[in-house]
């Protein structure tokens, strides 16, 4: 334990990533999350999927804080077994047991597996299956097993995404007694969804979707930014909203409606609509997530990309706007070290102001693609910081935004960070 | 509710106009028309491997010619007069779907193969023609048999960036399977690893290839960052498509090759 609080201490000093301490405290003792977690009396929630794992989970410790509990999460989106642990060594007494009422954990696929072998959630969210890292996940089909086996671990109550068939099918893999709950969109939006998810070629089995009831949340859009979530038929049993969030897009309010029938589970006869409107209302976007920074008077966004589904649908919420667009590609295991997927983008709405940059280490790789979407580009430049220079003088006068992968974002954060008004990773304002 | 399928409706081919797959009049057509098929897009096209067709599409129409792109479902009907065959990588899932049209327009590809039609498939699609797949439970699944390899279930999967010695030169990509394939005697590869598994880790081939038709594990895909194999899969098409040689238009191929060169640089040492 004191091994790896140095070790936190050491890499905070040197401006690390959040990963290190970790993986010293899970060599020193691997039981060490099970001992950990042994005292958190209100339940342990494992948040999974593909996309939006870090708004939804973000979104529904907002909305359980503001029901009063102390809630442990892992905020750095680090979500590894290791982030977990590493986020915790910070919050631990001596007796190495956290004191919280609740712990909610953003977990990838297969990292959540790991960490149900040690400690056995209560609660599960899975959110959704698209192709992502194939080269760590193989194949959806292989991420939805993953999550199916997350869920028949789970001890009191399972939530998922009802418009998602690689998800909703795990229906039948929840444990006699554990009940299960479902979040979607509501029948006026249905037609937006192959924008935001696989379609699943398993087509010509005798699947049959479940209906929504009283304790399943769908969301109701009323415009571009505002929206309700309604639990029955038409919002009868329960609605929250209508709301305003912070973040941009379909998808940020498909996270909330997920983090909103999440709660309401948790939470039972306590949960409080206005409450939890409330807290939604002040969720900013965490890091990389249209997170915005003011640079010499002119807003520059970032936006995390990782897969086809997630790019579409950030080209979809923000490629509308005109400004002045960057492109980092890395190809280190975080970002996915197959860059096929951007064969699966496409790039049409960037065509008419063009690229101004593409960056990374497969600046060239991005260009080529963009050649092949008739997108212009009018400069490559590999080095990240080489890039961003040139990038931010080029435009001095023009909103900007920089789509990049994760250790792109890393990197590209890190030099903003430096020079202008931005908060560290992990320590963002609750 | 949102996963329905959509069957009678083509794939969306990132990048490809609207009307690819229309056939042009004689005053529009170019040099000549160029049938490209893609085999089971909806099925066998997981890893981006779209983008080879849309790349094939982009450059036969650089090149002065017109491109009709069929995308062939199964229970289609297949088309009368291929010039150019694409074929990608599926999950098991999707392999299973294709396995009965596969075998019911088997006949048609081999007489297709022999006569020297160019075709380029990956991944799961080239171990589906090969003679079979052996599972990990040993039992053997019958390929088309136009490439003499036979294909070995594995536990292990072969996952990583690849760079080829080929004759078409330095070809890099990306592969990912658990097959492990073995090339039957006399049987040439498609290239000769520098870096990466390749067919099963061991032998440093990669690929097959049988006449004009190519096999390989690479995705990438395989075909934007290496455009002298596209051409080379375009210049036999055209010169089937138009009975004349390949009446090639010289490409700024600049940002391909500095993407190639750098993952050869990274790679290779």
């Amino acid at each position: 334990m004191v091994a790896g609080k140095a070790a936190r201490a050491v890499s905070r000093l040197r401006g690390g990533g959040s990963a290190l301490p970790g993986l010293v405290a899970e060599r020193v003792d691997p039981g060490f999350l099970a001992h950990a977690l042994a005292d958190v009396p209100r339940g342990i929630v494992v948040v999974s999927g593909t996309n939006g794992k870090t708004t939804t989970t973000k979104m529904l410790v907002a909305v359980l804080r503001a029901h009063g509990l102390s809630v442990f999460t892992n905020p750095t989106g680090s979500n590894f077994t290791r982030g977990v642990i590493s986020s915790m060594l910070g919050q631990l007494p001596v007796n190495g047991r956290l004191k919280a009422d609740m712990a909610v954990l953003e977990l990838d696929e297969a990292h959540a597996l790991r960490f149900a072998a040690a400690v056995r959630p209560t609660h599960a969210l899975l959110l959704n299956v698209a192709r992502d890292q194939l080269d760590r996940f193989a194949e959806i089909d292989h991420t939805a097993q993953l999550l199916a086996s997350l869920a028949e671990q789970t001890t009191a109550g399972v939530v998922l995404n009802i418009d998602d068939s690689f998800i909703s099918r795990i229906r039948d893999r929840v444990a006699d007694g554990v009940p299960v709950r479902y979040f979607g969109v509501d029948a006026s939006i249905a037609d937006r969804l192959p924008e935001l998810q696989e379609q699943d070629v398993r087509f010509d089995d005798d699947f049959r979707p479940p209906q929504a009831g009283p304790d399943d949340g769908l969301l109701k859009p009323h415009d571009e930014r505002s929206f309700e979530v309604l639990f029955g038929a038409d919002g009868t049993d329960d609605h929250v909203g209508p709301l305003e969030l912070q973040q941009r897009g379909l998808a940020a309010m498909i996270n909330a409606t997920a983090a909103t029938t999440t709660a309401k589970m948790l939470l039972g006869a306590d949960f409080d609509p206005v409450r939890a409107q409330a807290a939604l209302r002040s969720v900013t976007p965490p890091f990389g997530r249209g997170e915005v920074v003011m640079v010499d008077g002119q807003p520059l966004e970032l936006v995390l990309v990782k897969n086809p589904a997630g790019f579409t649908v950030a080209l979809g919420t923000y490629g509308s706007t005109p400004v002045s667009t960057m492109i980092a590609i890395n190809d280190n295991y975080a970002d996915g070290r197959d860059v096929s997927w951007l064969y699966d983008v496409s790039f049409d709405s960037l065509r008419g102001r063009g690229v101004a940059m593409t960056s990374g280490v497969r600046a060239y790789d991005m260009a080529l693609r963009l050649q092949y979407d008739d997108v212009p580009v009018d400069q490559i430049e590999p080095d990240l910081d080489t890039a961003l220079d040139a990038f931010l003088a080029a435009h001095p006068e023009e909103p900007k935004r920089i789509f990049c992968t994760y250790t792109a974002m890393m990197s590209l954060r890190r030099v903003l960070a430096a020079r202008y008004d931005l908060p560290d990773i992990g320590e963002e304002a609750q | 509710m949102s996963n329905q399928p959509l069957q009678d409706i083509d794939v969306a081919i990132p990048g490809e106009p609207e009307g690819s797959a229309w056939v042009p009049g004689p005053e529009q057509s170019g040099k000549g028309v160029i049938n490209l098929v893609h085999l089971y897009p909806r099925e066998m096209s997981i890893y981006g491997d779209l983008g080879n067709t849309r790349c094939l599409a982009a450059r036969i129409r650089r090149h002065g010619y017109s491109p009709v792109v069929h995308q062939h479902h199964p229970g289609g009907e297949f088309p009368a007069e291929p010039h150019l065959l694409v074929g990608g990588g599926g999950q098991d899932s999707g392999q299973v779907r294709v396995e009965a049209d596969l075998e019911h327009i088997a006949d048609r590809l081999r007489e297709l193969a022999d006569a020297g039609t160019p075709m380029l498939m990956i991944c799961g699609m080239y171990q589906l023609f090969g003679n079979a797949f052996i599972t990990v439970e040993g039992t053997r699944l019958p390929g088309l048999g136009i490439l003499d390899v036979t294909t070995q279930g594995n536990a292990k999967r072969m996952i990583g960036p690849v760079v080829l010695e080929t004759e078409f030169g330095d070809v890099v990509g990306y592969e990912n399977h658990s097959g492990s394939t073995t090339l039957g005697a006399g049987q040439p590869a498609f290239g000769t690893v520098r870096s990466g598994f390749g067919n099963n880790g061991t032998d440093h081939t990669e690929g097959a290839r049988m006449n004009n038709v190519i096999g390989s594990y690479l995705h990438g895909p395989i075909l934007p960052a290496n455009p002298a194999l596209a051409d080379a899969l375009i210049g036999m098409a055209a010169e089937r498509a138009t009975g004349r040689p390949f009446e090639a238009v010289t490409q700024d191929d600049s940002v391909a090759d500095q993407a190639r060169q750098r993952q050869v640089r990274r790679l290779v040492r």
